[in-house]
């Protein structure tokens, strides 16, 4: 087991550079650069800008430099779009934000998720099983984009029982309806994918069996059918874990959250190489840090994937 | 007093959880102490008006984004700008109007040749007691135009005139020798190379405002952190988060401090315009912008909160009239006809439809000084401009029965300019049979395209730095930075360059203007309109002022 552990955490390296080095190259291919304006800067003004954030130096020193100071200084360098802010700020401030409302969202949509998806199967084809399918697609193909504005408008506009949208440092109130709009679609997937593979189970040879030598169907559920039943669940665990930790531009523009999603997407409309490339290595080390974390549960869980 | 800082919403919560006594109980505890307070308000009024003043003085309004820096040197955003002006105080102000007013300085003289400038500026301090001197003010002049800060804005200082400020710019001299000098502690003298007769407004911009030099040297690019910041205006900043809110409070250092009403003025970052609009329905909100095309339905539903006001920006397509352009737009006749086919009108009454002006000038007819001249095509009726158009377009050989043109026209992505685009281009169709393909790019791609002159039709947009025409006007000259469609006009050249020293540079502005109706080098679309959600109780807004440059120390709210 220790042995997995460590081939996957260095198989991870190699990837964690390649990802370096394709973000690094397509931003700057991207026409434009983090000092065009409208107007257009005097090339004495863009000299002195070029200068300062080092972009006058050949592109591989550049890598270099910015590569060594991540590694030896944990220094993800200047802003280009925020003057008197740095990259690491930015995280220090987003990030934060982004992890509380992610791993909210992720333990709601796992505690409602999975027991839905295991009571739907147990109650297969009955009211409450169409019931709970009925509300998983309903909550899987409605995008957050749609259902944020919703929320919004039940919830502050007419009930007033919640903030529209702000952190205020993460208080409680803020912090419900962005983890409402995040969790929903993850949980309906998971409860999904739990009924799908509880159904698989409970069909198979060995629970059969159980039931011949009359086992109480609840010793059966939970010491048999369980743990090969999540199998499919964890494995959608490790990117949905990801996905909600690292945010989403949707829930941040909707509730101006303050968090990380937003500046994915505003550092490459801006052009902010620095904030750009930081934003791009937190989420890729989360992404392949808990793909790892998922693979040694699989293994922990399914003996056969260890060998 | 601290009961007062609790959100609108928090109330709310607590009240509107009934289950819970003890909420409920603390809820009539605030309730009273709320009541209370405001009694002891009662008196307070407007010293002008005389309108009863709202116990709670706190204005709170949408921010579509994070201000990229606190720093007025740095800065380069309208809305950075707004904030900037609260935190930090220049030698002048501009009034409700738009005129100036005395900010640092008491006042200015001015020499008879006109190119020494004398502020007298008044005793006043910054946050940490120090005084605000001249010397403050030669620093942040120094550092604006230093290459080393590499300040967006510094053209604008280059605009000033100021003695040795080109050399300075390119490095080329020492910052110290730079035409600006303190004649004491109170006296702060400019020296210009030649007579700017704007120059005097120049000087309400953040880039001109004083930083405090010891706070900046201290803590490098990190002085502006409300925990480090020391600043000289009526409000101090004292929360930045950088996506979510910026919040400023009054600053009780300031000179005028017993006039300020707004006691905090807190900034949302709100990304998307329609959520806005709903926050600002629920309460969270004293100001937002109308969403695009909703002003009339606003208008109806909210009739006294709707607002449309003039703004100085124009919004125009521009001929690429560079070697790398079509041929065909070298065509004066072309040009002409595709300028007079557009139905102004229609735009701005049936898609913008924010009560924004037809536009046929290049610089809008709200400019401060600006005379209007006669532009012909403006007084014909549509039915007269389109008959001339078909005219001008067959025969420069292109028309129904003959060639058909077709050109790429380009914007930057968004649904407003996607909509106005597709309507000047379906005006064309039907009234001139032209094809114009509709390209659209993301905005850091589409200036690039615009700078390397890539395009065909592309659209700009101007606001004005100053309420001055130069300010747009600068723009179409041969050596503008902006005039992507590099228009070539010897003239105009002239003209721009001798109104920085004319007694009256409005005849030059006027001049240029009827040049370019002339020889259209750009089709003017409309000049744009601001349109706010202010609601009943919030007043000051400086709605008068087509530069809208915001001061919250005049604003106030009044009691419902």
């Amino acid at each position: 087991m220790f042995s997995f552990i460590v081939r996957r955490i260095f198989s991870s390296i190699p990837t964690m550079l390649i990802l370096i080095l394709i973000s690094f190259a397509l931003m700057r291919f991207a026409p434009g650069s983090p000092f065009s304006t409208e107007r257009g800067l005097p090339p004495e003004v863009l000299a002195n800008l070029e200068a300062k954030y080092g972009l006058n130096l050949p592109w591989f020193e550049q890598l270099f430099t910015y590569i060594k100071n991540i590694l030896f200084h944990f220094d993800f360098g200047p802003s280009f779009k925020y003057k008197d802010i740095s990259v690491n700020e930015i995280l220090a401030q987003g990030f934060p934000v982004t992890l509380t409302y992610g791993l909210w969202s992720f333990v709601v949509a796992v505690t409602v998720g999975i027991p839905l998806g295991i009571i739907a199967a147990i109650r297969h084809n009955t009211a409450l099983d169409y019931a709970a399918v009925g509300i998983t697609i309903g909550a899987q193909v409605l995008p957050n984009f749609v259902m944020a504005p919703i929320l919004v408008i039940i919830f502050s506009l007419w009930l007033e029982w919640l903030p529209g949208g702000g952190w205020n440092g993460g208080q409680w109130q803020y912090v419900i309806l962005p983890v409402i709009a995040l969790s929903t679609s993850y949980m309906a997937s998971i409860a999904r994918i739990a009924r799908s593979s509880m159904l698989e189970v409970l069909h198979s040879n060995f629970i059969r069996t159980a039931k011949a030598k009359g086992l109480p169907m609840r010793n059966i559920i939970l010491r048999h059918a369980l743990k090969p039943a999540l199998l499919p669940v964890v494995t959608y665990l490790g990117p949905a874990f990801v996905g909600m930790i690292t945010g989403s531009v949707v829930i941040d523009m909707y509730f101006s959250t303050g968090g990380m999603g937003q500046f994915f997407v505003d550092a490459a409309l801006s052009r902010d190489y620095s904030l750009l490339m930081g934003v791009t290595i937190l989420f890729g080390v989360m992404t392949i840090l808990f793909n790892a974390v998922v693979d040694i549960a699989y293994a922990w869980l399914d003996p056969k994937i260890r060998l | 007093m601290a009961l007062h800082n609790l959100k609108p919403y928090e109330d709310r919560i607590l009240i509107d959880n009934k289950n819970n006594f003890k909420k409920v109980a603390m809820a009539t505890a605030i309730a009273a102490a709320t009541v209370f307070t405001s009694m002891s308000a009662f008196s307070a009024v407007h010293p002008v008006t005389g309108e009863t003043l709202a116990a709670d003085q706190t204005y709170t309004y949408r921010l579509l984004d994070g201000i990229p820096t606190m720093d007025p040197t740095l800065g380069e955003d309208v809305n950075g700008s707004q904030i900037m002006r609260d935190l930090f105080e220049g030698l002048l102000n501009q009034d409700a109007s738009g005129a100036e007013e005395p900010g640092v300085a008491l006042g200015y003289d001015v020499s008879a040749d006109g190119k020494t400038y004398t502020f007298n500026l008044r005793k006043s301090n910054w946050s940490n007691g120090d005084p605000v001197t001249a010397h403050d003010f030669v620093y942040a002049w120094q550092r604006a135009v230093d290459p080393k800060t590499a300040a967006s804005y510094q053209w604008y200082m280059k605009m000033m005139n100021v003695v040795n400020i080109n050399a300075v710019a390119d490095g080329k001299m020492a910052v110290d020798q730079l035409g600006v000098k303190a004649d004491g502690d109170y006296k702060f003298v400019v020296s210009l190379d030649a007579p700017l007769p704007y120059f005097a407004s120049m000087v309400t911009h953040p880039v001109t405002f004083p930083v405090h030099k010891a706070t900046v040297e201290k803590h490098g690019q990190a002085w502006t952190r409300p925990e480090n910041m020391v600043s000289n205006g009526a409000y101090k900043l004292t929360e930045w988060v950088l996506k979510e809110r910026n919040v400023r409070e009054r600053n009780t250092a300031y000179w005028n401090n017993d006039a300020t009403i707004l006691d905090k003025v807190v900034a949302l970052v709100i990304n998307d315009e329609n959520q806005a609009l709903i926050r600002y329905k629920a309460g969270d909100l004293d100001q937002t912008e109308v969403p695009a095309g909703q002003y009339p339905a606003m208008k109806k539903s909210l009739p006294n909160e709707a607002t449309s006001f003039p703004r100085l920006c124009n919004y125009y397509y521009t001929f690429n009239l560079s070697d790398n352009g079509p041929e065909v737009f070298k065509d004066l006749r072309v040009r002409k006809a595709l300028s007079y086919a557009i139905d102004r009108d229609v735009i701005v009454n049936n898609v913008t439809k924010g009560g924004q002006y037809p536009a046929y000038s290049f610089t809008p007819a709200a400019t401060s000084g600006f005379k209007m001249p006669t532009i012909d095509y403006s007084k014909w009726s549509q039915k007269d401009r389109d008959a001339k158009a078909v005219a001008l377009l067959a025969e420069a050989g292109y028309g129904k029965g003959m060639k058909t043109l077709k050109f790429d026209m380009l914007y930057n992505s968004s649904e407003s300019h996607k909509k106005i685009a597709t309507v000047m281009a379906q005006m064309w169709k039907q009234k001139l049979g032209v094809e114009a393909v509709l390209a659209n790019q993301e905005w850091k791609t589409f200036l690039e395209t615009r700078k390397t002159g890539g395009f065909q039709l592309a659209r700009g947009a101007w606001c004005g730095d100053y309420n001055e025409a130069s300010t747009f006007l600068d723009l179409v000259t041969t050596e503008a930075g902006y005039n992507h469609g590099r228009w070539v006009n010897k003239e105009v050249d002239q003209l721009m360059s001798d109104a920085k020293t004319a007694t009256d540079p409005n005849i030059n502005y006027t001049r240029v203007e009827q040049i370019m109706a002339a020889d259209m080098p750009v089709i003017p679309v409309y000049h744009y309109t601001g349109v706010l959600m202010l609601k009943e109780n919030f007043k000051g807004y400086p709605i008068n002022n087509v530069q809208t440059t915001t001061y919250s120390r005049v604003m106030y709210k009044t009691a419902k």
